[in-house]
């Protein structure tokens, strides 16, 4: 027989026009279900006007990124004995840095404006991705095989990141680092609009955007190597100019 | 009916306002504290620079603002302060170095428990100038 908790949870609400607030719903919950698991369930049973966002349930459409206890979490992968106990209380808000549609439902057009703007790829060819033991030659045959991105734009790196909330032009980890992905040397054009005011200068390597990832993406390091590339291919580019 | 979803523009939006939350700690992982305490310190250090000029134009007062100025910084208080000086100095820069060397590519995937090293090396700094500035 599984554990019960019984927990409270408290959930940013905010319609149209009107001022947030928290709604609270007292619950029982598994310690060992995830966290949608409970917001799913005061929709189905105790109030159908509570908006979120969800569809796959296993960390691939990233769509239920939510702020728990204040802390960035997708949420379909997220216990609920990791971010509560027994008796204890469970906030539920919309993620940072996107304008708010509707409670816990924030417009993440911005995020994917500008992913297709750098080009990001959802796929690449098995090669190009970054895995962990790679051949030491990948031979031709190989070039057919693609392998899904890591990042699944769910938008925690934006909602984390102490950058973004400070600018609405920043460019942002996830998508810095769909444009590291690319790399510059392949896609040149890239490399006026991640050298900017907006692009990876406007990083304070604050390491949040890694911290909160739920896909290993890594998106810092990936941001401090398109400084590398970028600081190459300027100072490359004084060599070849002269 | 066609129900047509309003995007709240105003609420949530990035903002340059919302550079207080630049020091709000809860929910931080340990870069964030990182993060916070460079722009802490920093804040710090410039307060320390008007302070500094402001207490060295007392000497412009001639001899009697000089021994005031001897008396003030003699005191226990004021070296406490120059301790707490000396502190920022150290944090901020062994973790600029640390920011320095991230950004270039050194220790990105280690900068946790680069961090953690510096932090304890700052610290043993700080003792050490804290018995020489208290017992000399």
């Amino acid at each position: 027989m599984s554990e019960k908790w019984n927990i409270i949870l408290k959930v940013l609400r905010q319609k149209q026009g009107e001022t947030s607030h928290f709604d609270e719903y007292k619950m029982d919950a598994d310690p060992d279900e995830y966290v949608l698991d409970v917001v799913e369930r005061v929709w189905a049973f105790k109030d159908r006007t509570v908006c979120f966002r969800h569809a796959c349930h296993h960390s691939t459409c990233g769509a239920c990124g939510m702020r728990v206890n204040d802390a960035e979490k997708l949420t379909c992968i997220t216990y609920i004995r990791e971010v509560t106990r027994d008796g204890g209380t469970l906030k539920v808000e919309p993620l940072r840095n996107f304008p708010v549609v509707s409670d816990l439902v924030v417009d993440m057009g911005s995020l994917y404006r500008r992913l297709e703007a750098v080009g990001a790829r959802s796929v690449l060819p098995a090669p190009e991705a970054e895995i962990e033991k790679p051949p030491s030659r990948w031979s031709s045959d190989d070039e057919q095989y693609i392998r899904l991105a890591d990042c699944i734009e769910c938008g925690l790196c934006i909602s984390a990141c102490p950058a973004a909330a400070t600018s609405s032009d920043y460019l942002g980890p996830a998508v810095l680092a769909g444009a590291q992905a690319n790399g510059l040397k392949l896609n040149p054009e890239l490399l006026n609009m991640v050298d900017s005011e907006d692009g990876v200068w406007r990083c304070h390597s604050a390491f949040e955007c890694t911290a909160v990832c739920p896909s290993f993406v890594d998106p810092a390091r990936r941001i401090m190597d398109l400084r590398t590339q970028i600081f190459k291919e300027r100072v490359g580019g004084l060599f070849r100019k002269a | 009916m066609i129900w047509r979803l309003k995007v709240d523009t105003q609420h949530n939006r990035p903002s340059p306002s919302k550079f207080w939350n630049w020091f709000n700690p809860v929910g931080r992982q340990t870069s964030g504290w990182a993060f916070m305490l460079q722009r802490v310190t920093a804040l710090g250090l410039t307060f320390y620079l008007f302070l500094h000029l402001i207490i060295l134009g007392q000497l412009a007062n001639g001899p009697q603002g000089y021994d005031s100025f001897i008396a003030l910084v003699s005191s226990p208080v004021w070296i406490a302060g120059e301790l707490l000086v000396v502190a920022a100095a150290f944090l901020h820069g062994l973790n600029g170095i640390r920011i320095i060397l991230t950004t270039f590519g050194v220790s990105v995937t280690r900068q946790k428990q680069l961090f953690y090293i510096l932090m304890v090396l700052a610290l043993i700094i700080i003792v050490i100038f804290g018995i020489h500035m208290f017992t000399a």
